[in-house]
């Protein structure tokens, strides 16, 4: 195998963008990195700058004033990297779908590698998410 | 001839930049996972900073736009290269026992070219969390520069006869017990630890590179295989730093029978006390900082000189 390529497997850096979240996902994904389920065993991280950033977990129904954002993060990530969806909002737009601001969801901006519904998704969905993700890169 | 292949050879291999990158890299595995133990959790696997270099190395490098191209990518590599030849510098003298007269002033000029570095490189990438972090740096520079050189320095008086020579305070030692049995090189040894930790930037010393605030502050618009550089450089700087302090206070580094075993244990130490102090302090301001290290840690350090010099 590719050393890189194991290297990406096994160490993923976060980085975590909130577009027009009610911050209850956010909080979820800051529950993985606590030591109950501590994804630092499997070589996550968060890290402060998108330049360092393998993932992209974007939560959030996207409104339209965030769409230029969103946009222009994922332009800044360095390639290889890959963007996960977080919570019903960025998956679909949840409850927010029919909102006059609504520009979403997600996939409509930015390609999406891996969605994990729910309102807010478990960590371990989020967990399990990842997981599934690595099998298949 | 073959000198200068062997000197060349053991500048990129033993124990220069590779075994420096290695055990540097076991390091700050032992780091993040005593971390982790210390926030009850289980932490990374051992080959954890590994699989991040390489995984670095695959990565895209982003230019910044308006960045100065080759400032940007060529600082990382100075400060690379300064710590591969501390390295390098520091071993041969322990295990041959090369010096030159000077050498001592030759390593502490060399220790602060990675800092230097990190300043050029952060003020080329045109970016103005990284330039915030880029003065921050050079306040802290100018901190804990001067307690560090009189720490060194009551290690140099505390010597008969003195000498500049790291192999002089090495023969030194093994002639007359450790360098730290003295109360003057304890107080020595303290302010460099704490020295040491501003150094490597570690809390709570971490301003530069404020996670919170300034987003990784002097290293913000580094990807990819330029990261990997000053991943690698902080890693090096983890490994060379302990085994300098050993070298000048605690007797160098002994590399036959349980001599190795007793390295070892030293630098363990060194390194769980650096750990710890990073994780139970919070971070402090830059002004914090600088009256810290010019009062306090220079008294200190002013107190033990004194005390060298009137012989204890
Ligand atoms: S999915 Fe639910 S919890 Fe997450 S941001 Fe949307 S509304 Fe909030």
């Amino acid at each position: 195998m590719d050393p890189t390529k194991w290297g990406f497997k096994k160490s993923l850096w976060l980085f975590h963008l909130n577009a027009g979240a009610c911050n209850n996902c956010d909080i979820e994904v800051l529950d993985c990195l606590c030591p109950k389920h501590d994804v630092e065993r499997f070589g996550m991280k968060l890290v402060g700058s998108l330049k360092h950033a393998d993932v992209l977990l974007v939560s959030g129904s996207v409104p339209r004033k965030v769409v230029p954002d969103l946009i222009e993060a994922y332009e800044q990530v360095p390639q290889p990297a890959v963007v996960i969806a977080i919570g019903a909002c960025a998956c679909t737009g949840g409850i927010f779908k029919d909102g006059y601001n609504f520009a979403g969801p997600v996939d409509k901006h930015v390609p999406v590698a891996a969605y994990v519904p729910g309102c807010p998704p478990r960590p371990e969905a989020i967990i399990g998410a990842v997981v599934k993700l690595l099998g298949t890169l | 001839m073959a000198s200068t292949l062997g000197l060349v050879l053991s500048f990129l291999i033993f124990p220069g930049l590779l075994f420096t990158a290695v055990i540097g890299l076991v390091t700050q595995w032992i780091d993040r996972k005593v971390s982790a133990l210390v926030q009850w959790r289980v932490g990374p696997p051992w080959y954890q900073p590994f699989a991040d270099i390489l995984k670095l190395m695959g990565k895209e490098i982003i230019i910044p736009a308006g960045a100065r191209r080759a400032g940007f990518l060529f600082a990382p590599m100075a400060g690379l290269a300064a710590v591969g030849v501390v390295s390098t510098m520091l071993w041969l003298t322990n295990m041959h026992g090369t010096g030159f007269v000077g050498d001592l002033i030759g390593v502490i000029y060399l220790l602060t070219i990675p800092s230097l570095g990190i300043i050029l490189g952060a003020s080329a990438s045109s970016n103005p969390l990284a330039s915030i972090g880029a003065s921050r740096e050079m306040k802290l520079v100018l901190a804990y520069e001067l307690p560090f050189v009189i720490a060194i320095f009551t290690a140099v008086t505390k010597v008969s006869p003195m000498t500049l020579r790291l192999d002089g305070i090495l023969d030194y030692q093994a002639a007359n017990g450790v360098l730290l049995g003295n109360a003057s090189c304890i107080l020595a040894f303290i302010v460099c630890i704490l020295v040491v930790q501003a150094k490597l930037t570690f809390p709570p010393f971490d301003i530069p590179e404020a996670e919170t605030e300034l987003m990784e502050g002097t290293h913000i618009e580094y990807s990819g295989a330029a990261l990997a550089v000053i991943k690698l450089q902080q890693a090096m700087m983890l490994f060379t730093l302990p085994i300098f302090l050993i070298t000048v206070f605690w007797g160098g580094l002994v590399l036959s029978g349980w001599g190795i075993l007793y390295t070892i244990v030293k630098y363990v130490i060194i390194i769980v006390i650096i750990v710890l102090i990073k994780n139970t302090t919070p971070r402090v301001r830059i002004d914090q900082a600088v009256r810290f290290f010019w009062g306090p840690v220079t008294v200190i350090a002013v107190v033990g000189m004194i005390l060298a010099i009137l012989g204890f």
